[in-house]
Formats: structure tokens, C-alpha cells, sequence
């Protein structure tokens, strides 16, 4: 979701790499470019302004009390507020009250409300098995309560239809007497999108607030919002105590400057993100990847998680030791990491979440798809242990017989030692450059 | 001060420059404030238009400013809005159903919640009370009642409706009303579809079918391939214009949501880089609340708060 914007710091950390100095010039430049990058991902005018100009004057004074080098000061600064900007991790819904706790959803047309509403409601069941009773009071939009309804069916929750009310504040009040009479954990209240600039239906909405004391008044925004986000996010806080925020469509290449601008605007945390249509496309929100995601270290934390699950540990050891002797890094390495990109969903998927997405996406994507994998398994599959392990050996007569063996062309075996030599290339200029364990991690996700 | 304190007092201060700042630095005044460039910069940053466009618009109107040796604040206004109103005027094309023979095939398409039902309810208003023979086609059969929602539309204004069951095949549906609305010999069909992200290719290709299914009845089919575009959206229209418009060729845009505070700037860089006519701007939730998209008077929006 932060693609772009990693893609665009990626190259900002270029520009500085090589250079021993941090020159106010060298700031200046590299600050315009993480302006327009930030602009470029729909991040407020304003916060904008105000982040730049906390960088720039954190980071001329740090630099030279710094043992860092000037680049790693000025990315550690940019990350630092970045995540402070991205707030709290998520830390769970208040529900510790004498049920039944009630969560009222408000937001501005279209922005996702009924669908997040069926979507906590099932997040609600399944994590904390709670018994939930949903409702809709938007009397407005046509067939806006039917498709609260059908959502409900759908997940097995209960909904409550307020038979004689047509009044939204009474239709929520009824709701409330409900859900204490039949004793369930949580109700959940949908509510008619509107404008934040709309005095009678803010007075509406704040009315229903007043009415059913919610215990998380949520603010659901749309993730594709740009610049407005802030007008609109400011006034529903004014006029209600919002105390979260849901971030919707983040399942589109949205770069996601919302989420800094509100974030930043009405201080609350944003809870969770909605990451597709269906009610189970809902995920937590934690600030510290999507922070890191828009420095440039692209989702490694997460590759991590899945790699260490899905990986054998020892071998991923024995793979991390090899890499670090540099020469010693084989054919046969190579083979066993090719493999275990499938199991962790293909060339795509790690491409994605890799560090410096920027630099190694193009370099990588045109060379590695799924079919030239399977490809290269093939031909890896019909080379002796032997030649894994002393590619040099690999002659234009073994190359024969390994191209028969494995129904491909010479060329396409040229290109996999081509792609090998340039892999461990990459490796050992990583070795010289970074941490060895940065450069463990970023190796180990790479192949 | 911390950064959040910091933010919170640059965004007040860019409020109050936004509403005042603009009419304050310019109108009336003899002379160029030395800081036009930052002013104008914040305008249209804070519209939408993106960093790009900004940056183009704020360089032509350098060069104005240095070629006519422009001293006056408010030549330097109108030059702005000459240069707004170059981008957007070509723009400014009108559906007009009767260049399409009967019956003018609309199909609606667009991400989630962006407006799509409703502006066909409205169209389907307006052309009716224009005196067309107008059918709807519930295409969006995806959605939790999404096909009631168009009903209701439909039974609200006495337009009739096809659909079929939830689940059932959008160009299927489609197709059906097509057939429909030849047998009655009706003046257009507007066809809904499901809301669906431009990064879901699977949904994009269920576009290029309904796409087929039509052409394959006659190959000008849809007349008409209208991408709804909410006003808030940022940056990323420029993706979701570029993606639908791959899967299955945009003919035109309506723009919705401009009756709140988002500006819709993200029209200009669009008409830089599309030049797809905008036939609708959509002012609210009522029947009336669509209009033909007229570039001046949407300029002149942007400069309001
Ligand atoms: N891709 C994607 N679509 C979403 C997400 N959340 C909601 N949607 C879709 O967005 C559209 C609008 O969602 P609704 O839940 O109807 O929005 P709403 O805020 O209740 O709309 P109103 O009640 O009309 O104001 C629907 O097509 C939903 O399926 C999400 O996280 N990802
Ligand atoms: N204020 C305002 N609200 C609008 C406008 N157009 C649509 N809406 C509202 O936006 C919300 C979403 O509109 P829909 O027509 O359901 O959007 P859609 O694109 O069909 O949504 P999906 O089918 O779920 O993808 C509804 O609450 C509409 O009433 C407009 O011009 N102004
Ligand atoms: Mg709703
Ligand atoms: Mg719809």
C-alpha cells in the first residue's frame, strides 16, 4: 500500500549514499524530495510542512554529535518521526465495561461504514467470541439497512430492526434497550453517511451520541482520501469525541497519506485498517510496519514473521552463515532458496515487501517472474551436487547435457549463472555496506 | 514543541491563509506580494491538484509573470485562472444521449463507494424528466443489497429495473437489459456495476467480459464507459483512471461529493494527462443534486473555502 512512497525514499537515500558529508545543500535537496514524496502520497499540505521542518532542524543539530554516518542519521531521524507520527500501536477495544459496550461508527458517504461495522462485528465474534447485535439507523440512504442486514445474516450475527422508530436517535435508544434486555456483550450502531460540513446531520449524529454513551466513537475514513482528509477528520472530532480511526480500501496501491494526516490532526489512534470487501478483510494496525514500510525497509518485518514460520529454522541458519563467507555462497544455496520462495507466495509477494523496493524491483522483476523460477528449478534439478557446488566447472559440454536434462535452451542456463553471479555480487556489496544483521535479513529475504 | 503541537499550529494557519490569505495577497493590490509563489503553491497543493501540476502551473505562471512584466496582483490572478481554465475547459463536454442510436448504452464504472448507484439514479431522473425512455440494469450484483438500492431508485421515479439474483453474472444482467430495452425501444440504458478497486485484476476482467458481451451484440457498445470518481480522492485517481482505462477503454468521468469541502483537483492533472471529458459534477444526495460539469464555475469553486 506505501509502495510508492518506499520507492521514492528508496532513492533519496541513493542520492546520499557515497557522500561522506551531510552538506546543508545535501539536506536541503534530499528534504524537497521527501517533501514531494509525501505530497505525492496525499499526506496534508500542512503536515507536510511541519514534518520537513522538524526534520531539518533535528537533523542539522544531530549530525554532528552523531557516531553515525550523516545518511544513517538523517534516515534514523525521517523513521523516528514517521513512526511518531504513525501513533500507538493498536492496543484492543475498551470492552471492559458492564455490557453491552457500544461502538458507534461514523465517517462521510461511501467511506466504508456498514461494511467495516459487519467486518468489527466478525472480529469481535471470532477474536473475543463476543455476542454481538448490530443496527443501522441511516433512514437515509436507500437500502443502506438491508445491507447491514444481509451483512449480519452473513456472519451469524443478530440485528436489530427498530420496528416503529423512524427517528435515528430513538431508533439508537431502542437499539440500546435491546441489546441490555437480551444481555449481549457488544451493539454495534451504523450510521447514515454524511458531511462534516452538514450542521443538521452533525447535530444528528451528535445527538445519537449523546444518547447511547458509546464506549469507541470510530471515524472511518477512506484510505484513497487526499488533501481533505484533514477538514473532514478535524470537524467530526469537533463534534464528536472520536477515539479511533478505521482506514479503509488500504487493499488499493494508495500510498496512504491519510493515515499521517488524521493520525496527526485528531491524535487518536488509528485501530484498524480494511484491507478488501469481505468482513473478514480487516487488519490491526500497527504503526511501527507502515512506518518502516515508508522508509524504504520495506515490510521485512513482516517477510520475517511469515519466513520464520514457514522456513526451517536450521536451514535458514546454515543459509545465513553462508551468505556472510561471501565466495562460499553456492549454486546449491541458491537452489534451496529458489524453493522456498514458493513457500513463502512467489517472486510478486517478496518483491513487494523487499527493502529498498525501489532499487531492486526493476532490477529483479524482469529476471525473476514465477515461470522463469519454475524454470530455473528445473535446470537447478538436472545439475550435479557436484556443479551446485563448483559452478565454474560448468562447461559448454555439461551445459549440453544439463539443457536436455531439463528441456531448456543454453541460454536460459547462461541466464540462471548470470542471475547467480549477479545475486551473490549483490550480497557481498550488501556485506560491505550494512550491518551483518541488516544484511542477513535483507539477504535472507531476497532470494 | 513537540512535532504534533507544531503540526496542529501550521494547520490552523493554513486554514486561515486558505479562506483569506489568497483573496488578501492578490485582490486589490497594486503589487505583486513576494510571496505569490507560496501562497498559489498552498491553494493548489491543498486542492488536490499534486505536486506535479503544481509545479507546472506555478512555472507557466512565472514565465507570465516575466514576459508581460506582470506588477499587478490581480493580473496575476486571472493569469492563474486563464491557465486553470486552459487545462479544463476542453473538458467541459456534455453527455448528450441523442449523437448515440437508441438505445444509448451507459455502463457506470468505478471504485468502491464512489457514487456510481446514486449518479445513476440522478442520471436516470434527469433524462426522464428530459422526456427519455430510460432502463436501469442492476449490474452490481456483488454488493449487500446493492441491486434494492437501484430499485429503490427505480421505483422512486418509475424506471424500471432489471435484475437478477445476488451472485448472479453482472454481463449476464446486462445482456438481459440490453435485450430489454430494444424490445421496448427505449432511449438509453444505464447499466450499474459493483464497486471494485483497480488493483483487483480478477474484477477487472469481469469489466473486459461485460465489455464483450456487448460488443458482441454490436461492437459500439457501451456508447458510453463513465468512470465515477469520488471529489476526496488524492493522488491515487490518477491510478484508478489509468487501470480502468487499461482493462476496459473510459470514455468519460462524473466527479461526486463536490458539495463538501474537497476540491476535486485532481481533475486538473487528470485533464493533463487524459483529456476524457467530464460530463457530471454531483453536488449531494438528492435526485436534482447532478449538473453538467462546467469548467468556470469549477474553477471559481476552487478559490472559495
Ligand atoms: N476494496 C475495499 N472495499 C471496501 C472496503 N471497505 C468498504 N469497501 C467497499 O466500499 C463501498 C462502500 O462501503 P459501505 O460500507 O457501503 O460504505 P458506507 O460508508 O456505509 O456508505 P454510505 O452508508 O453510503 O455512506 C462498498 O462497495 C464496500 O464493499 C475495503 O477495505 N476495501
Ligand atoms: N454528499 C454527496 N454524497 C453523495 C454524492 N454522490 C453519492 N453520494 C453518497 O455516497 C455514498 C455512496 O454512493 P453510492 O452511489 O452507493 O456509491 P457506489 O459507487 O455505487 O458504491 P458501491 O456500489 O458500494 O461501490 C452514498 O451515501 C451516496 O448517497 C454526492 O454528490 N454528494
Ligand atoms: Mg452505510
Ligand atoms: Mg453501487
Amino acid at each position: 500500500m506505501f509502495n510508492t512512497l518506499t520507492q521514492k525514499f528508496s532513492s533519496v537515500y541513493r542520492d546520499l549514499s557515497g557522500q561522506s558529508r551531510l552538506t546543508e545543500k545535501n539536506i536541503q535537496e534530499t528534504l524537497q524530495e521527501v517533501r514531494l514524496a509525501l505530497l505525492d502520497a496525499d499526506v496534508a499540505h500542512s503536515v507536510v510542512e511541519s514534518f520537513i521542518k522538524a526534520i531539518e532542524s533535528r537533523s542539522i543539530g544531530e549530525a554532528v554529535l552523531n557516531t553515525l554516518t550523516p545518511q544513517q542519521t538523517l534516515i534514523k531521524i525521517v523513521y523516528e518521526e514517521l513512526v511518531r507520527l504513525c501513533g500507538e500501536p493498536f492496543s484492543g477495544l475498551p470492552l471492559q465495561v458492564s455490557p453491552p459496550a457500544v461502538i458507534l461508527i461514523s465517517g462521510l458517504q461511501g467511506c466504508g461504514k456498514t461494511t467495516t461495522t459487519a467486518k468489527l462485528a466478525q472480529w469481535l465474534q471470532t477474536t473475543l467470541h463476543k455476542k454481538i447485535l448490530l443496527t443501522s439507523v441511516d433512514i437515509y440512504r436507500p437500502a443502506a439497512i438491508s445491507q447491514l442486514n444481509v451483512l449480519a445474516n452473513a456472519i451469524g450475527a443478530a440485528f436489530y430492526v427498530p420496528g416503529e422508530e423512524s427517528n435515528p436517535v430513538a431508533m439508537a435508544k431502542s437499539a440500546l434497550e435491546q441489546a441490555t434486555i437480551a444481555f449481549y456483550d457488544v451493539l454495534l450502531i451504523d450510521t447514515a453517511g454524511r458531511l462534516h460540513i452538514d450542521e443538521g446531520m452533525m447535530a444528528e449524529l451528535k445527538a445519537i451520541h449523546q444518547a447511547i454513551h458509546p464506549i469507541e466513537t470510530l471515524y472511518v475514513a477512506d484510505g484513497l482520501t487526499g488533501q481533505d482528509a484533514v477538514l473532514s477528520a478535524q470537524a467530526f472530532h469537533s463534534t464528536l469525541p472520536i477515539t479511533g480511526v478505521i482506514l479503509t480500501k488500504m487493499d488499493a496501491d494508495t500510498k496512504g497519506g491519510a493515515a499521517l494526516s488524521i493520525r496527526s490532526i485528531i491524535e487518536k489512534p488509528i485501530k484498524f485498517l480494511g484491507v478488501g470487501e469481505k468482513t473478514d478483510a480487516l487488519e490491526p494496525f500497527h504503526p511501527e510496519r507502515i512506518a518502516s514500510r515508508i522508509l524504504g525497509m520495506g515490510d521485512v518485518l513482516t517477510l520475517i514473521e511469515e519466513a520464520e514460520q514457514k522456513l526451517d529454522r536450521a536451514q535458514t541458519k546454515k543459509f545465513q552463515k553462508k551468505l556472510l563467507q561471501g565466495d562460499r555462497f553456492t549454486l546449491e544455496d541458491y537452489h534451496e532458496q529458489l524453493k522456498n520462495m514458493h513457500a513463502l507466495g512467489g517472486v510478486g509477494k517478496i518483491l513487494e515487501k523487499l527493502p529498498a523496493a525501489g532499487q531492486f524491483q526493476s532490477m529483479l522483476a524482469d529476471k525473476m517472474n514465477d515461470t522463469t523460477l519454475k524454470k530455473m528449478e528445473v535446470i537447478l534439478c538436472s545439475m550435479t551436487r557436484h556443479e551446485k557446488n563448483f559452478p565454474a566447472i560448468i562447461s559448454g559440454s555439461r551445459k549440453v547435457r544439463i539443457s536436455k536434462g531439463s528441456g531448456t535452451a543454453i541460454q536460459d542456463i547462461n541466464h540462471l549463472l548470470k542471475n547467480f553471479e549477479q545475486v551473490k555480487k549483490l550480497s557481498q556489496k550488501f556485506a560491505r555496506k550494512e550491518s551483518r544483521e541488516k544484511l542477513l535479513r535483507k539477504m535472507q529475504n531476497l532470494f | 514543541m513537540t512535532l504534533l503541537d507544531r503540526l496542529k499550529t501550521s494547520l490552523s494557519k493554513t486554514r486561515a491563509r486558505f479562506t483569506s490569505g489568497l483573496a488578501r495577497l492578490f485582490l486589490g493590490k497594486k503589487e505583486i506580494d513576494p510571496h505569490w509563489q507560496e501562497a498559489i503553491q498552498t491553494l493548489l497543493l491543498t486542492a488536490d491538484l499534486g505536486p506535479k501540476t503544481t509545479e507546472y502551473l506555478l512555472g507557466r505562471l512565472a514565465e507570465t509573470v516575466a514576459r508581460e512584466n506582470l506588477k499587478d496582483s490581480d493580473l496575476l490572478f486571472s493569469a492563474l485562472k486563464k491557465e486553470l481554465t486552459l487545462i479544463l475547459e476542453p473538458c467541459a463536454r456534455p453527455l448528450i444521449v441523442d449523437d448515440f442510436p437508441k438505445p444509448a448504452v451507459i455502463l457506470v464504472v468505478g471504485v468502491n463507494g464512489s457514487g456510481k448507484t446514486t449518479t445513476i439514479g440522478k442520471l436516470a431522473y434527469s433524462l426522464q424528466a428530459a422526456g427519455k425512455k430510460v432502463l436501469l440494469a442492476a449490474g452490481d450484483t456483488f454488493r449487500a443489497a446493492a441491486i434494492p438500492q437501484l430499485q429503490s431508485w427505480g421505483n422512486r421515479h418509475n424506471i424500471s429495473v432489471i435484475a437478477q439474483s445476488p451472485g448472479a453474472d453482472s454481463a449476464a444482467v446486462i445482456y438481459d437489459a440490453l435485450q430489454a430495452s430494444r424490445a421496448r425501444g427505449l432511449d438509453v440504458l444505464i447499466a450499474d456495476t459493483a464497486g471494485r478497486l483497480h488493483t483487483q485484476s480478477h474484477l477487472m476482467e469481469e469489466l473486459k467480459k461485460i465489455k464483450r458481451v456487448l460488443a458482441k451484440c454490436d461492437p459500439s457498445l457501451p456508447h458510453e464507459t463513465m468512470l465515477v470518481l469520488d471529489a476526496t480522492t488524492g493522488q491515487n485517481a490518477l491510478r484508478q483512471v489509468e487501470e480502468f482505462h487499461k482493462a476496459i477503454p473510459i470514455t468519460s468521468l462524473a466527479i461526486t461529493k463536490l458539495d463538501g469541502t474537497a476540491k476535486g483537483g485532481i481533475l486538473f492533472a487528470l485533464a493533463n494527462q487524459y483529456h476524457l471529458p467530464v460530463r457530471f459534477i454531483g453536488i449531494g444526495e438528492g435526485r436534482e443534486d447532478l449538473k453538467p460539469f462546467d469548467a468556470t464555475l469549477f474553477i471559481e469553486a476552487l478559490f472559495n473555502p
